[in-house]
């Protein structure tokens, strides 16, 4: 279970700009999806979560363990965070070959010598992503996939509670995003831990979320059936959109989706109209809390 | 100046004075640029003026400030003059003027490479578990190094030629405190214009050469 309650404001940004955000995630493990349009404010809730970014309040909960409470005065540094992030260009070490950047967590102030345990685990995580024999490689030689590759290596090797991928594919021409999006997915699939993974692109959307979180504005609304909502829809952007419209009473741009009709409610007896809000604050602080607006 | 002082006697003289000044300004001014680097606000932006005021200020300026602190009768000088540690007329008075006087060329281009490493890269070595220290030593420093490093011998060239400071606070002892940059004054108010030409060229080779040094080294090879 992951709980995430945020507020920073950056009044003298131009224009001006705060992100106040509120839910939970209440699977074990739950792969989940922030989306929305650029600068709405899903990267810095990962560099909040992560600690590279201090909230002005907030609560940030992962299992048990208690990483940000702006009330108890707990802000837990990034470095004992055990988050393991990966950044949109990777954010491989240049001056390292892929096995020192993949052994990093583990060693010292020379980065260069590692204990032989070390360098067998570091080795075994590259094995373990098919890329053992880039290992004395330097990251300036690799094509996108296998820095891709690599930078998850390194994440995982630090034995993280949570791993939060920044927009994985953005680095990536299109053509490869497509084939990296399949074989990101199978190797998220072995993953035992949550996943937290930003995008704005709908096709990863469908791929990768169990839970989504839509963002617009600096708000976040939890969309905890996403799978559900999505069968009512024939391609993941018409779903998204549809959402983004329900959540944020957006007006219906030219690509409305009203030609695909989705009132009917399905055989279950779900209509997508409803999104319940999933966190345990039903007081409408969030803005643009699911509404009885109209669809379509 | 006394003519059985040979010539490389204030050569080796303003080299060793403008070493020992190059490893203490180094030390400082890279933990300033560390510390303020990146920083915004009102204070920082006061530290940042204060360490770059060395460049702007007159060197005559910076030796009076000197002979207030460290003088005989000055703030520092006085407790240093109890210990029996004088540093007015000294080499190391000298090291002391060359080094207020580099100092801010070091900290400007160590801070202006520091602050050119990609963040992300400093991030990613803080979620892996790095202290700041472990980021400086391994990400931030490996990274910015050739800057720093051209910043050092731009102002290691500069402490070579150090003179206004050096003369009001070491004076222009030959042998002693007569650095290449005096004897050449000394030589020219002398009217040795021999001398003055020799010293001249000396001083102009050596820095040329620690300049084209800075720039081989630092500079990638291509192709």
């Amino acid at each position: 279970m992951i709980t995430v309650r945020l507020e920073k404001a950056f009044p003298k940004g131009v224009p001006p700009f705060s992100l106040s955000v509120d839910y939970t995630f209440t699977a074990e493990q739950p792969r989940a999806v922030l989306f929305g349009p650029s600068g709405s404010g899903k990267s810095l809730t990962l560099r909040c979560l992560a600690g590279l970014m201090k909230p002005d309040r907030g609560l940030v909960r992962v299992a048990d363990h208690v990483l940000l409470d702006s009330a108890g005065n707990v802000s837990v540094p990034a470095r004992h965070r055990r988050i393991g992030y990966m950044f949109q260009e990777y954010a491989l070490f240049p001056h390292l070959n892929v096995l020192e950047n993949v052994a990093y967590s583990h060693t010292g102030n020379f980065p260069r010598f590692m204990r032989s345990d070390v360098r067998e685990k570091a080795r075994g995580m590259l094995e373990r992503f098919s890329v053992g024999h880039l290992a004395e490689r330097m990251p300036g030689t690799l094509s996108g996939g296998q820095r891709q590759r690599v930078a998850l290596a390194r994440a995982l090797n630090a034995d993280p509670l949570l791993l939060m991928l920044d927009e994985p594919f953005s680095a990536l021409d299109t053509i490869l995003r497509e084939r990296l999006r399949e074989e990101l997915a199978d190797m998220l699939e072995k993953l035992t831990i949550p996943v937290i993974m930003i995008t704005h692109d709908p096709e990863d959307v469908d791929f990768f979320a169990d839970v989504l979180v839509l963002y617009n504005h600096g708000r976040a609304t939890p969309v905890p059936d996403y799978r559900r909502m999505r069968r009512h829809f024939p391609t993941a952007s018409a779903c998204l959109r549809h959402l983004q419209r329900v959540c944020w009473n957006e007006p219906e741009g030219e690509d409305s989706v009203t030609g695909i009709a989705p009132e009917t409610a399905d055989a279950d007896g779900t209509s997508p109209n409803a999104i319940a809000p999933s966190t345990d604050r039903p007081d409408g602080a969030r803005h643009g809390a699911p509404a009885e607006s109209s669809v379509g | 100046m006394d003519q059985s002082i040979p010539v490389w006697v204030p050569l080796l003289l303003s080299l060793r004075v403008a070493g020992t000044a190059i490893v203490i300004a180094s030390c400082i001014a890279m933990l300033a640029a560390w510390c303020l680097a990146r920083r915004k606000g009102p204070l920082p932006a006061l530290i940042d003026a204060a360490c770059t005021l060395p460049l702007v200020l007159p060197p005559t300026v910076l030796g009076y400030y000197l002979i207030v602190l460290v003088g005989r009768r000055g703030i520092v000088g006085k407790w240093l003059n109890e210990v029996g540690i004088n540093l007015i007329f000294s080499w190391q008075g000298a090291v002391i003027a060359a080094t207020v006087v580099v100092f801010p060329l070091v900290y400007k281009s160590g801070r202006a490479a520091l602050e050119q490493v990609n963040t992300d890269l400093e991030n990613a070595a803080r979620t892996l578990g790095a202290s700041e220290w472990r980021v400086l030593l391994t990400v931030s420093l490996p990274l910015a190094w050739r800057g720093i490093f051209a910043g050092i011998m731009l102002a290691f060239a500069r402490g070579m030629g150090e003179f206004g400071a050096t003369l009001m606070v070491a004076g222009n002892i030959p042998g002693k405190t007569q650095t290449l940059a005096l004897a050449i004054y000394d030589a020219f108010q002398a009217g040795d214009d021999d001398l003055a030409l020799k010293l001249v060229v000396i001083t102009s080779f050596v820095c040329v050469g620690l300049l084209a040094l800075a720039e081989t080294i630092v500079k990638p090879r291509t192709g």
